[in-house]
């Protein structure tokens, strides 16, 4: 729309400030989209009236992220990416730069929230069939966010250069190493060194203070125009564009703003409060959101005992260390199952050979491959087997709220399994441990890969017409 | 939408009054980033008094020391030395030292030598046009930058002029006379600097 | 909704509570910590705690991360902290670094001595908080012949450190005692009255099979000391009250401006929530 259709801005109850406002306001409207971003993307973006609790932890997360640049920008100010200086420098924070100790907290409880709020805005798609079609891309995006979420943490631990993280660091990159082939070549690149030393510790500030921060940005950006395009679900899992009144308006819908600029203002404040309990009480929480051995300066020499990563990163660690050789059988059978139920189910006999013939390169490549191998690439694959979802997901309904019993307690066990390769991955190595975690970590697999089966043959209730 | 009539008076003043909170809020919250970019305790220790031992320095002699990153020189001055200043104050732009005297000339040297004893200058070595460190030339006679050098400081940089007091000469890109930092005696061969002379 | 999500989690948490014993590890070596007793309000315990720091600990370990003059939090002023607790003749901003050097130390015990600055923080675990780790630690040496320094420790096995304090608490001995089962000796360590740990040992029975045995060493009482056990209680429990300090000196004022913080925000919760049930009246 050329600058002059368009109409002026016109503010009202600013009181004197009214008129100077709508002057400069128009001006920039003439020269930028602002008037139609605001409408499309605030005063005119209709999101279903229904939303409940699950539906506060995206606009939290948006102000955990701004809250972690800001807090980040000021811990540079001070921070010194250099192997001899970095432990000192946080002390420095801590101790010799005023109000260093509560920046410090902000930052360190604030990545244990990001993983926290993060967590629970997944579990709200899966119970309301956020990803299902036309939503595919957000929750594409959404998932890349959290592969980027999950990188960012990883080079930001190893900035204290404690004894967790420096060790952490090193086992995580070892990983690399286990790749056939490329695999020591790989982690001397990413280190930059044969161990994680100095070089290693400068790159990855690069990579945590910059790289994907910008990403991670870029990516949010991304993942909210997705949505922005399609428009929110909501509990029910319908689809309220389905239902206009005279004007094009949905029906079930109410403007962003005021309602959820308005409500998502109240869910910040109380999120703020849990926040400031955890930065002024209970940093540490018990060793989960700092860890005590991270108080000991990086030595390269001496292994600690017991070396776990942060909570957030335990259940897939879990799964990590759930792959033994005995497991291998387990898998083994897995693929065999899989294959078996793909040829009896499936028409298409180019899927039932092709199905096939991956299963015959598994099983082979189970047998050549280390456990050791196995055990990265089913951690990389527990995190990815989330974007598949859309099409995963056969039922005929969205929501939790209209699908049957099977989906009800599919979710059920796969929410048990997460939480407790959650606590097991906190906890040094035990048979019994080992065994719960393989256990869980079959369960955990068989919720997305029979997703297909149960959810077509689950009974589902109707959906409403209207939003309830 | 409900049929209720929206009260525009309610939602004005909670809008307001959440604003203001929360306005607050986040003044409070600044507080730690703000203040977080003030010296630390570090910088302030780094920034400590420095005693100096001038029972060595002879005559004519100056002695640089680093206080606050900034060089600070003590200059014994001979009879010679000390009888220029009077004749050069006409010369020197600010004679008395009266402009921003709080900034530059502490109480205890404000008198004809800018010293607390005559015998020792102790002055801020950085030029106040752009921040270089003049060069002593203590040595009267004909100068390039001056036939009738009586003896002071040059500035490389861009050529200002001190005499040695400190005080600057006119007409030059300089503004004003050299700083003469905080400074005590802690004897009489123990100057320390950073630290004010108490007002007796 | 919300009833659902509670009810799985409290079924999961149900669940993990039950499988816990099985998935922690069997009769894990370890010594049983007693409570220190820490009370960072106390500031005359707290001085009493430096006076002794600076005195014992500072000659070999350094504290690089704590200036000298934070110290005025405890009440003191530049003057009595230069002329009771600076030893190496540094201004008083500088921080607590040791004369020995890194060499000297690795010299004389076999590793170097660590800086202790955040020693309280480090040392956390299940057993205990850092702070009962360090005050367990401290009563818990005894006579060792065969380690070098003579010395050797309940809760850090084969500690390079002497007992510095040996001369106030007098020279401990320890007592051992086998176990059959596991349960015999927790009971046991449960029951113990002074410091003590359980570890368990491979030994081979009259068959030469292997078999487990559980050790419980408990702290006896050897010669005495210049102080009374009393004595060296208190001036243990004032050195560890204040290196808990001294780890993360924010703490006084972090819990105080908490408060506050909750209460601000407190008050702007009340503002955003009649906020929001006022436009929300538009909504159905």
């Amino acid at each position: 729309m050329a600058a002059a259709e368009k109409p002026p801005v016109t503010i009202t109850g600013a009181g004197p400030l009214s008129g100077v406002l709508s002057c400069v306001l128009t001006w920039i409207d003439q020269r930028f989209p602002l008037v139609s971003s605001w409408k499309e993307h605030l005063a005119e973006y209709y999101a279903p009236k229904n939303f409940n609790f699950w539906y506060y932890f995206g606009s939290l997360a948006l102000l955990v992220l701004v809250m972690q640049i800001v807090t980040g920008i000021f811990l540079t100010m001070h921070y010194k990416p250099d192997a001899a200086q970095a432990f000192a420098s946080v002390e420095y924070i801590m101790r010799d730069v005023w109000g260093g100790w509560i920046i410090r907290y902000m930052h360190s409880t604030g990545a244990s929230m990001f993983f926290l709020v993060v967590y629970l805005h997944m579990f709200r798609g899966l119970l309301y069939g956020s990803y299902r079609k036309p939503r595919e891309l957000v929750w594409i995006v959404g998932m890349l966010i959290f592969l980027c979420l999950m990188a960012e943490a990883f080079f930001g631990y190893l900035l204290p250069w404690g004894q967790m993280s420096y060790w952490g660091a090193q086992v995580i990159v070892n990983l690399f190493d286990a790749i056939p082939l490329i695999g020591p070549t790989l982690a001397v690149w990413i280190r930059g060194d044969y161990v994680v030393s100095d070089a290693t510790l400068n790159r990855f500030f690069a990579f945590h203070v910059i790289a994907i921060p910008l990403a991670l940005l870029g990516l949010v950006a991304a993942h909210i125009l997705a949505l922005h395009e399609v428009g929110s679900n909501n509990p029910d899992g319908i689809e309220i564009k389905n239902k206009k009144d005279a004007a094009g308006r949905p029906l079930d819908g109410i403007p962003f703003h005021p309602y959820y600029t308005v409500k998502d203002t109240l869910g910040a404040v109380v999120f703020l409060m849990v926040f400031a309990i955890g930065v002024f009480f209970v940093p540490e929480m018990g060793g989960y959101f700092l860890e005590y051995n991270n108080f000991i300066p990086a030595d390269p020499l001496r292994t600690p005992t017991h070396i776990a990563p942060l909570w957030y990163f335990t259940p897939y660690y879990s799964i990590l260390r759930a792959t033994t050789e005995t497991f291998m059988w387990a898998l083994s059978a897995g693929v065999i199952g899989m294959v078996a139920l793909i040829v009896l189910s499936v028409g298409n006999n180019l899927v039932r050979l092709a199905s096939a013939a991956a299963g015959a390169v598994l099983l082979v490549a189970f047998y050549v491959l280390e456990p050791k191998v196995w055990g990265v690439v089913l951690m990389g694959v527990a995190v990815m087997i989330f974007i598949p979802l859309p099409w995963l997901d056969l039922s005929p309904v969205k929501s939790i709220r209209y699908k049957g019993p099977i989906f009800k307690s599919a979710l059920t066990v796969f929410v048990i399994s997460f939480v407790v390769l959650g606590y097991l991955g906190t906890q040094p190595v035990t048979d019994t441990g080992t065994l719960i975690s393989q256990v869980c970590t079959a369960l955990y697999f068989l919720f997305f890969l029979l997703m297909p089966w149960y959810t077509t043959l689950d009974k589902c209730k109707p959906e409403p017409e209207r939003v309830t | 939408m409900s049929d209720q009539e929206v009260n525009k008076g309610k939602r004005c003043f909670l809008v307001a009054a959440t604003s203001v909170v929360g306005g607050v809020a986040a003044g409070v919250a600044a507080v730690p980033f703000v203040g977080s970019m003030l010296p630390s305790e570090r910088a302030k220790a780094a920034g400590g008094p420095v005693e100096v031992d001038i029972s060595t320095l002879a005559p004519g002699e100056k002695a640089t020391v680093d206080w606050r990153g900034q060089p600070v020189w003590v200059v014994r001055r001979t009879k010679d030395m000390l009888e220029t200043v009077p004749k050069l104050d006409s010369v020197v732009s600010d004679p008395k030292s009266e402009r921003k005297k709080d900034e530059l000339t502490p109480k205890y040297a404000r008198n004809e030598y800018r010293s607390i004893k005559p015998e020792y200058l102790v002055v801020v070595g950085i030029c106040t046009h752009l921040g270089c460190v003049p060069v002593g030339k203590f040595k009267a006679g004909p100068e390039p930058f001056d036939s009738k050098w009586e003896g002071g400081f040059y500035c490389p940089c861009h050529g200002s002029l001190f005499d040695l007091a400190g005080r600057v000469y006119k007409n030059m890109p300089a503004p004003d006379n050299l700083k003469i930092p905080p400074h005590k005696y802690l004897s009489d061969g123990k100057i320390l600097i950073g630290v004010a002379t108490e007002e007796a | 909704m919300i009833m659902r999500f509670a009810k799985n989690l409290a079924r999961a948490t149900v669940l993990v509570a039950l499988l816990t014993p099985l998935a922690a590890p069997a009769a894990a070596g370890g010594a049983k910590l007693q409570k220190a007793p820490v009370d960072l309000n106390d500031l005359v315990s707290l001085q009493r705690g430096v006076h002794v720091f600076v005195n014992y600990c500072l000659n070999c370990h350094s504290a690089s991360h704590m200036r000298y003059n934070r110290l005025r939090d405890l009440g003191l002023s530049d003057d009595q902290i230069r002329d009771n607790l600076i030893f190496t003749g540094v201004k008083v901003g500088e921080p607590m670094n040791v004369a020995l050097s890194t060499r000297e130390a690795g010299e004389l015990f076999n590793i170097p001595t660590p800086d202790i600055s955040v020693i309280t923080r480090s040392r956390g675990s299940e057993a205990g908080s850092g702070s009962d780790w360090l005050y367990s630690y401290f009563h818990s040496f005894y006579r060792d012949s065969v380690r070098p320094t003579g010395w050797n420790n309940l809760v850090y096995e084969n500690s390079s450190m002497p007992h510095v304090l040996w001369q106030f608490s007098g020279q401990q001995q320890v007592k051992v005692q086998e176990f059959g089962s596991h349960s015999d000796a927790t009971a046991a360590l449960q029951q113990a009255k002074s410091m003590a740990r359980v570890d368990e040992i491979s030994v081979k029975d009259k068959d030469g099979k292997e078999v487990k045995r559980w050790v419980m060493k408990t702290i006896q009482p050897g010669t005495a000391g210049t102080m009374t056990p009393l004595e060296y209680d208190r001036m243990i429990a004032d050195l560890v009250n204040y290196m808990t300090y001294m780890a993360e000196p924010a703490r006084l004022e972090r819990t105080q401006i908490g408060i506050y913080v909750l209460l601000l925000l407190g008050i702007l919760f009340v503002f955003a929530l009649l906020l929001k049930k006022e436009y929300w009246k538009d909504v159905k």
